[in-house]
């Protein structure tokens, strides 16, 4: 009977040495949303903990879950992850509201404002947006650009057949009136085959992120960023046009498209559903893994055509920041000087993770890498991104609502859609003391 | 004395503990763990809903009285919500009981198997929400959905059409909880006394005279439960429509739970969804009342 006692106390004993071992052991995890570039993080790491003999874990949650479950945790200041590569949008709350580190000193330091691309520092690093204060580094690139049938565009017959109907050659649109005229060319539901897929979910920032790539196309903007003035910026008469724009396309999706995000639009495309598919850069990988796409071969890839007012195009893309509730910030710099070595993030784009370092991106090696890199390059020069101000979910609550109102549900007019929205964004921003 | 004293002992240690510790111990963790869990927050958001408050932000609470209340009483987009949930409530209720019933009346007899076809009846509530929410989304699907295909309806859009999209959620409803209609109403139907029927046989009673005389009167109060049961979740309903539509198209299914979601937590508006929440659980106890008070009439019937 003692012997039995004691054999198990023992047993505890060794159990709460080694598992206390384990624990005090370097590790780091970082916390990110469940896709393939998480994958190839975690494949990334595996050279740090080489390197240093830190373990690095990557955790991931379904992005639909993504921004709950992190700012559940900072409510709780709760120290599950060292890291997190959050969205763009939560720079705001993240450094205002102190759950992100200040990264400003190390970022000038070690030179990461002028390695990484302009847009990216600006997009995912820096907040207030001109203030060189900076609380993450750029991570994943991304924004929004288009794969396409390049097997129908191909087609000498749809070639007649488009220019007889159109007059022009058929081909990458060069604006989005002539992405239109493409969409509506190639609509035809009696072969199942349908113009365009485009973002129109509900939830998070799926309807927003499309509707914004044509509202700063036609010259609008979602509000001044140093008056924080949105009525007369949103609601201009370009801006309403726009929006007027998204309505037309939605009528080329295919059917039941009134709650897609970026799973649907490259399931358009596997299943050889749509000509056009609008996506981030970031869903690319699956469309050329033939197992994944029986279409991989006739897939294409462009990047945002130009509108009446210029060419742009959604941000989408993390950063990485250091959550100031962990307790091993310092290994989490560690991680991050590693991280912006040249060489590593050359590596990071060769796993298929897209690098926002500058040399890497202009390189011919990436640029050749894949169909749509030369695309992504393009396109990293014309970003423009949603608010980060802490208040962003309250704004994307608004936008969302009214533009999927008037898209999707087909109530009211755009003009009155965007007035809302302008009118409901100032209402808070003069709250927050932003507006005057 | 000594051999009394010695048997005592031992008899205690035999009980171990006594009747009062056994007690305690049972019930103090419970009580414990009621306060940590339920009691707790059900005060502490009480307090929260009068202030203007995040729990992200880092802030501390900013008192403003019945601000929150205020706002939100006024706010057209919450009436909206309120009276999409009732909508929601009286379709899918409706449709429950008729459903349930329905089925009940057709098991109420002698039939072979009996036992197995009320079981299998019941599969539909014992799934979870989130499941049924998402085949359901499959089976509305216009390209590949079995619906459209049963009711040839070719292409027909559902779920993001803003004029059906409640009503294909309800109909989901309906499928997975009139069994549970059914089963009160079994256990209501089974307990008529026969006698009661033979008597009206006797008296070549018709058979509407006997269903709207006898049988629907005395099934009432278990039906009366299940409708309260029913309301009350329906009420609350969230996972269904948060899967299948996330409250779209616009917001033609924004139900009352989702909007409060919505402000708890995407948007971190901790002070106002709690207001929102208190108004919303005067609301079900004041219709639960309202029930529980025709329950007690028609006891006493």
């Amino acid at each position: 009977m003692v012997k039995k006692g004691s054999v198990f106390v023992l047993g505890i004993l060794f159990f709460l040495t080694v598992s206390g071992a384990a624990i005090a052991a370097d590790s780091l995890s970082i916390f990110w949303a469940e896709w393939d570039p998480a994958t190839y993080l975690q494949e990334l790491v595996l050279d740090f903990e080489k390197e240093t003999g830190i373990k690095v874990t990557v955790e991931t949650t379904p992005w639909g879950d993504f921004q709950t479950k992190t700012f559940r945790e900072f409510a709780a200041k709760g120290d599950s992850w060292d890291i997190v590569v959050g969205d763009s949008q939560w720079l705001g709350a993240g450094a205002t509201q102190g759950h992100y580190v200040e990264l400003t000193d190390w970022f000038i330091k070690n030179g990461v404002d002028k390695s990484m691309a302009p847009a990216t520092v600006v997009g995912y690093a820096e907040y207030p947006k001109g203030s060189k204060k900076y609380w993450a580094v750029p991570l994943e690139g991304d924004a929004n650009g288009w794969a396409y049938r390049k097997d129908w565009f191909e087609d000498p017959k749809e070639k007649a057949a488009f220019k007889k109907k159109y007059g022009y050659e058929l081909g990458i649109p060069k604006s989005w009136a002539q992405l239109k005229d493409m969409a509506e060319f190639f609509h035809r539901p009696q072969e199942n085959r349908y113009g365009v897929a485009i973002y129109t979910q509900k939830d998070y920032d799926a309807i927003t992120m499309g509707v914004q790539n044509v509202v700063f196309a036609w010259g609008a903007d979602l509000g001044d960023p140093k008056t924080y003035k949105v009525n007369g910026v949103l609601n201009t008469p370009g801006g309403i046009e726009a929006l007027e724009f998204y309505k037309e396309l939605y009528k080329y999706t295919p059917p039941d498209w009134g709650n897609v995000f970026f799973q649907g639009n490259n399931q358009a495309i596997t299943e050889g559903l749509a000509a056009m598919s609008m996506n981030y850069f970031a869903f690319f990988p699956a469309l050329i893994n033939p197992s994944v796409n029986k279409y991989a071969k006739g897939t294409g890839f462009f990047a945002n055509p130009p509108g009446p007012g210029g060419r742009f195009a959604s941000l989408g893309g993390q950063g990485a920041s250091i959550i100031s509730y962990s307790k091993k910030q310092d290994l989490a710099y560690k991680f991050l000087e590693w991280f912006i070595r040249d060489d590593v993030q050359q590596k990071w784009a060769a796993l298929g993770g897209y690098t926002c370092n500058a040399n890497v991106l202009k390189s011919k090696a990436f640029l050749e890498d894949t169909p749509y890199n030369q695309a992504f390059y393009e396109t990293m020069f014309m970003v423009k991104d949603f608010w980060a101000v802490p208040e962003y979910a309250e704004l994307l609550e608004i936008c969302q609502r009214n533009w999927h109102q008037y898209v999707v549900e087909g109530k009211g007019t755009a003009k009155e859609a965007m007035d809302t929205i302008a009118n409901d964004w100032e209402k808070i921003f003069k709250r927050e003391g932003r507006l005057k | 004395m000594t051999v009394q004293t010695i048997n005592n002992a031992g008899a205690k240690a035999r009980r171990g503990l006594s009747d009062l510790t056994i007690r305690n111990l049972f019930i103090i963790p419970t009580i414990v763990f009621l306060i940590l869990i339920n009691i707790f927050p059900l005060f502490y958001s009480l307090i929260l809903s009068f202030a203007d408050y995040s729990a992200v932000s880092g802030n501390p609470p900013d008192w403003i009285g019945i601000r929150n209340y205020r706002e939100l009483l006024r706010d057209p987009h919450v009436w909206e919500s309120l009276y999409l949930t009732m909508k929601y409530v009286v379709i899918s209720v409706f449709g429950q009981l008729v459903v349930g019933f329905g089925i009940a009346l057709l098991l109420n007899r002698k039939i072979p198997a009996k036992g197995l076809v009320t079981t299998l009846l019941l599969l539909p509530m014992m799934m979870s929400m989130a499941i049924v929410g998402l085949f359901w989304k499959l089976l509305y699907g216009p390209s590949w959905g079995i619906i459209n295909y049963l009711l040839g309806l070719g292409k027909f859009v559902w779920l993001s059409n803003a004029d059906v999209a409640l009503l294909a959620i309800a109909i989901t409803d309906i499928w997975m909880w009139s069994p549970f209609v059914m089963l009160l109403s079994l256990a209501g139907l089974s307990a008529i006394p026969q006698h009661l029927y033979e008597a009206a046989a006797i008296d070549r009673a018709s058979r509407w005279f006997t269903f709207s005389r006898i049988t629907l009167p005395l099934v009432t109060p278990l039906l009366l439960i299940a409708v309260i049961f029913r309301t009350l979740e329906a009420f609350k309903t969230f996972d269904l429509a948060f899967i299948m539509t996330g409250g779209g198209p616009g917001t033609a299914t924004e139900l009352i739970a989702i909007k409060l979601y919505n402000m708890a937590f995407p948007q971190w508006q901790t002070g106002k969804s709690c207001a929102l929440a208190y108004i919303l659980l005067i609301m079900i106890i004041g219709i639960s009342n309202i029930y529980i008070k025709y329950l007690n009439k028609a006891k006493e019937r």
